[in-house]
């Protein structure tokens, strides 16, 4: 299949060729930089604001689900609170403890957010991505993200603090775990839609791929969440355990941006789980794509923060647990089952019909309840049902005290 | 081959988001596992016993509302039935109604807070918590009603309360009791079939109830070992003997069933509520004592139920308008004989989540 | 079980973002309004407000305008101030006696004022301290001639400590808005210090004034 370049010509190519036709050939390095300049100017001030607006709306949606309402003093509505905190960052004084590694701990930070920054580069917004060529987008992407294991590592080692240390080992251990079945709820994207460029994948979904492979949606978003640390997996800047993980030691700038990292990575999984399962760009009608992306993204924005605000967090043997050995086997049923059935259907140059997905649709979703049902039965069965209460046979001091279960249960008060 | 490792020793210093007030605790971790714990308290203690020597019997209420400062009402309760068993004063009925009504309410709003902050140890990034504080707003704004004061309502005297409630109490009071049952059905739906809080709470920090018995625990964690032991029912005081409730106990002792047993008890106190409503009748809520109070030489120890526990108080008079020696059994202080029991074994995790869920308060175990 | 118990938990918080009565936030002092708000506050009409107040409209589309908001208080509320009516006050002491922490400092000198009933004192000091005091109110039950009452306010701090001891200056200009705390006369009257007018000395007892006639009957039966 090939490349699709984006519409409007604002992409490496577009920008190289507009420019061209001003320099004299032999200044090619000036206008490539020019070109570089200008999309990572846009790009980044863009990405930037991105994630302000995303602090913004996360704390005021967060607070109308606690009943409360969020920041709302500076400027209207408390739009300009990200700036009162990015002020407040960046007074601070950027202490860095005696003895502790230097040159590591000020890397760290930037480690952790240029990756970050670069994945925005290939992520079709409409028909093709900023750098407009690239057909091997899903491996950039998986490589990309999984920097920020070192990344933490290197700020949790750095900081000459046993807590740091606690919540960096314990975040590396995570973060390895679940890179496995987020890769491989990747691969079977790449072998649904036969292609590893990402405006490929957007292109071959006919039909959503959260439809048709609900099984990999459940493994990539729960991956995912532990990826970016968020509930239920954000044990590793639990506030009411010890210490506060692997920032303990950061302050000021480096903090400002460790922060601002880790609110954009939930930018990045909800335009990843756009693009790879809720079919990108691609909708209906008068709207143009950027803005069905920008609306679904949004979706899976407030599905992330929902979570945040209703579920408490897993302690770190069960996340790992999890990992191995629920998610592991998930992903590859997963993997095995849609391999089998492109196998069968065999697909030529035009990929998958629209009937063909259908049918994986609904094979697909019995699979899926299927091995649900036998994954809980085969690891939790006893610990995770609601538990009845029993009358204990010591000491029966008053044999006719009854225990309540529920509010129906009550008698009349007379 | 085997990695030599060393276990450190760390503070859960007494400035900690989740120790519920300024407790310390001096943690031996080989890894993650706990082995060794040693809790060092007293950052609170500000002498109220001996305080007591120096006031008479009215002016200590107003101590006795800052030992557990998150129920004040049965604190209150504990010690006006210890002076009038001391000096033997009668309470009218109403009254007598009205402490019921006041305490079972500052039992709900009690294990409010027990639940709600339970669950945001567990890491519920405080929804849980804001659900529970906006419930015990209601019942705190009807403590303002009767009293005054919201926290620390030094409402009952020796001899019943201060004051009737006022008119607008009756109404709101009926509102609250019709529609909290459905606030308690959310919140269990919230929490209580939640996998992740069954994954963090099921068989944790199993309290046996033969350990709990020889410890002198009392309140929720003991009956949520399975042994039924409330004082409402073994020595019932004020209306308790004819109000129809039932005591919920757990089965395991582990920390879901500590959780349990407060939510099944928050609405049996719904449930007594109801009940005193309907049968109270006009009439004095005083009964006229003296300004000064001079019991004869004689000693007393009552306890009550309190939502920790059971709290005693031990007064001895000398005749004069001082107790000669006030002492305090405090609930919180004796649970935390089984801490160290409770926590050697389990994960760094759960530290924070047992000790949450004995549901101490410093005020009380420092007095 | 099978994720059905988290699924609820979603619902849960769901509902509380959807219904509005769940939201109980009040913003204390000032609350931020859009134009709705601003007309329904005062008491004006939208078109109004457009054409008589542009700038403040504008805020309001923004959804920045101000208007104040009181915490919701009960008339028993005991506050952090005190009402004390110099004219009902005998300098008895009572209050100062029967505080548990001892912050009330009363000096008192002989005034010859009104013999017949036992002496008025004159009171050269009566100072309460609310740096230390408790606001439990044992003052405000003690006092037999209910010269003491509790106040209803909060808003009461000061830059420097010596300016949180009350003095008897302040006590006498203070305006006189008493808490129905321990007074059944004024909670019978239904009266709300947020919203009445002062209490005069003579409405805030617990008996009638008596009159001349009763009052030399009592005194020619001493």
């Amino acid at each position: 299949m090939e490349t699709v370049i984006l519409r409007s010509g604002f992409d490496f190519n577009g920008i190289y060729g507009f420019l061209d036709g001003f320099m004299p050939d032999h200044l090619d390095w000036l206008v490539f930089l020019a070109t570089s300049l200008i999309l990572a100017i846009v790009i980044i001030n863009a990405v930037v604001l991105a994630t302000a607006l995303l602090t913004w709306f996360e704390r005021r949606l967060l607070g109308r689900f606690q009943s409360r309402l969020g920041p709302n003093r500076w400027g209207p509505f408390g739009l300009l609170q990200p700036v009162a905190d990015l002020v407040s960052l960046l007074t601070k004084e950027d202490t860095i403890p005696e003895g502790a590694d230097k040159p590591i701990f000020t890397l760290a930070p930037i480690v952790f957010l240029v990756p970050a920054l670069i994945v925005f580069a290939v992520i079709p917004l409409h028909g093709g991505s900023f750098l407009g060529r690239l057909n091997i987008g899903l491996i950039f992407v998986i490589a990309i993200t999984s920097v920020n294991t070192l990344a933490v590592f290197m700020a949790g080692w750095s900081s000459l603090n046993k807590y740091a240390m606690f919540g960096a080992m314990r975040a590396v251990a995570m973060l390895v775990s679940y890179e496995i079945p987020m890769g491989l709820a990747v691969v079977a994207i790449a072998v649904a839609a036969q292609t590893l460029g990402l405006s490929n994948v957007v292109l071959a979904q006919d039909v959503p791929y959260i439809l048709v492979m609900p099984l990999g949606f459940i493994v990539f978003i729960t991956a995912a969440s532990a990826e970016m640390s968020r509930t239920p997996f954000d044990l590793i800047e639990s506030d009411s355990e010890l210490g506060a993980g692997y920032h303990t030691e950061y302050s000021g700038a480096k903090f400002a941006l460790l922060q601002l990292t880790e609110f954009m990575a939930p930018i990045i999984v909800a335009a990843l789980v756009t693009t790879f399962f809720l079919s990108g760009w691609r909708g209906y009608g008068p709207i143009p794509g950027p803005i069905w992306f920008v609306i679904k993204t949004f979706i899976v924005l407030f599905v992330f923060i929902w979570i945040r605000a209703s579920w408490p967090r897993l302690r770190i043997d069960q996340v790992m647990s999890l990992a191995w050995k629920g998610l592991l086997p998930l992903s590859i049923v997963n993997l095995f089952v849609i391999a089998i059935e492109v196998f069968i259907f065999n697909p030529g140059a035009d990929g998958l019909s629209t009937k063909e997905l259908w049918i994986m649709t609904g094979v697909n979703w019995t699979i899926t309840i299927i091995v649900i049902f036998a994954i809980f039965n085969l690891l939790g069965q006893n610990r995770l049902k609601r538990p009845e209460p029993v009358i204990s046979p010591l000491a029966n001091m008053y044999a006719n005290t009854k225990v309540i279960k529920r509010v129906t249960d009550m008698p009349e008060a007379e | 081959m085997s990695i030599n490792t060393q276990p450190v020793t760390i503070n859960l210093g007494p400035q900690h988001p989740s120790t519920h007030g300024v407790f310390r605790l001096r943690v031996t971790f080989d890894g993650e596992q706990v082995i060794d714990v040693e809790p060092v308290f007293g950052y609170l203690h500000r002498g109220t016993e001996k305080l007591a020597e120096e006031r008479n019997y009215v002016q200590i209420v107003t101590l006795t509302d800052r030992l557990d400062y998150v129920a004040a009402m049965t604190n209150n309760l504990a010690y006006v039935r210890a002076v009038e068993s001391l000096a033997g004063i009668e309470v009218p009925d109403r009254g007598m109604y009205l402490r019921v009504i006041s305490s079972e309410l500052q039992r709900i709003a009690s294990h409010l807070i027990a639940t709600g902050f339970l669950l945001d140890e567990l890491g519920a990034f405080h929804t849980p918590l804001i659900y529970c504080f906006r419930e015990r707003e209601r019942i705190l704004e009807m403590f303002e009603m009767l009293c005054g004061a919201r926290i620390t309502v030094s409402y009952m005297r020796p001899g019943g309360v201060i004051q009737d409630a006022p008119s607008d109490f009756w109404p709101r009071l009926d509102e609250f009791l019709s529609s909290m049952p459905g606030y308690l059905d959310e919140l269990e739906d919230l929490i209580t079939e939640n996998e992740v809080v069954l994954a963090r709470t099921r068989d944790l920090g199993i309290l046996s109830a033969q350990d709990a018995i020889d410890a002198s625990i009392t309140g929720p964690v003991l009956r949520a070992t399975g042994v039924q032991w409330d004082l409402r029912k073994a020595e019932p005081h004020e209306v308790y003997d004819r109000l129809d409730f039932d005591v919920p106990i757990g089965s395991v002792g582990d920390t879901f069933d500590r959780y349990y047993v407060r939510v099944q008890e928050m609405r049996q106190s719904l449930r007594m509520i109801q009940q005193c409503v309907e049968q109270i009748e006009p009439g004095p809520v005083r009964s006229e004592t003296p300004f000064f109070i001079r019991p004869g030489c004689v000693d007393t120890y009552v306890g009550t139920e309190s939502p920790k526990g059971e709290l005693g108080f031990y007064i001895v008079s000398d005749g004069g308008i001082s107790p000669y020696r006030m002492h305090i059994r405090a609930p919180s202080f004796i649970n935390l004989t089984v801490l160290r029991e409770l926590l050697i074994g389990w994960k760094m995790a759960d530290l924070i989540v047992i000790f949450g869920s004995i549901d101490i308060v410093v005020g009380e175990v420092d007095r | 079980m099978y994720g059905l118990g988290l699924a609820k938990g979603l619902i849960v918080t769901a509902k509380n973002l959807v219904l509005p009565s769940r939201m109980m936030t009040v913003q204390y002092p000032d609350r931020k309004v859009g134009l709705l708000g601003l007309s329904k506050a005062t008491d004006t009409s939208i078109l109004n407000l457009l054409l008589k107040d542009p700038v403040t409209s504008f805020k309001a589309l923004l959804g920045m305008a101000e208007v104040k908001e009181n915490l919701p208080q009960h008339p028993r509320f005991r506050g952090e101030e005190f009402i004390w009516y110099e004219q009902r006050c005998t300098g008895c002491a009572s209050c100062a006696k029967y505080c548990p922490l001892g912050i009330i400092e009363i000096v008192t000198s002989e005034s010859g004022d009104q013999m017949q009933e036992g002496q008025k004192y004159h009171l050269d000091k009566f100072d309460i301290d609310i740096g230390r005091c408790m606001f439990c109110g044992l003052c405000v039950e003690a006092c037999p001639y209910d010269a003491l009452h509790m106040g209803s306010g909060f808003e009461e701090g000061q830059y420097r400590r010596q300016d949180l001891v009350i003095d008897k200056r302040r006590l006498v200009s203070a305006k006189k808005k008493p808490s129905t705390w321990f007074r059944p006369q004024l909670s019978s009257k239904n009266y709300d210090p947020q919203k009445g007018k002062n209490v005069k000395w003579d409405g805030a007892g617990r008996h009638e004034k008596p009159s001349l006639e009763q009052q030399q009957e009592k005194w020619a039966k001493r």
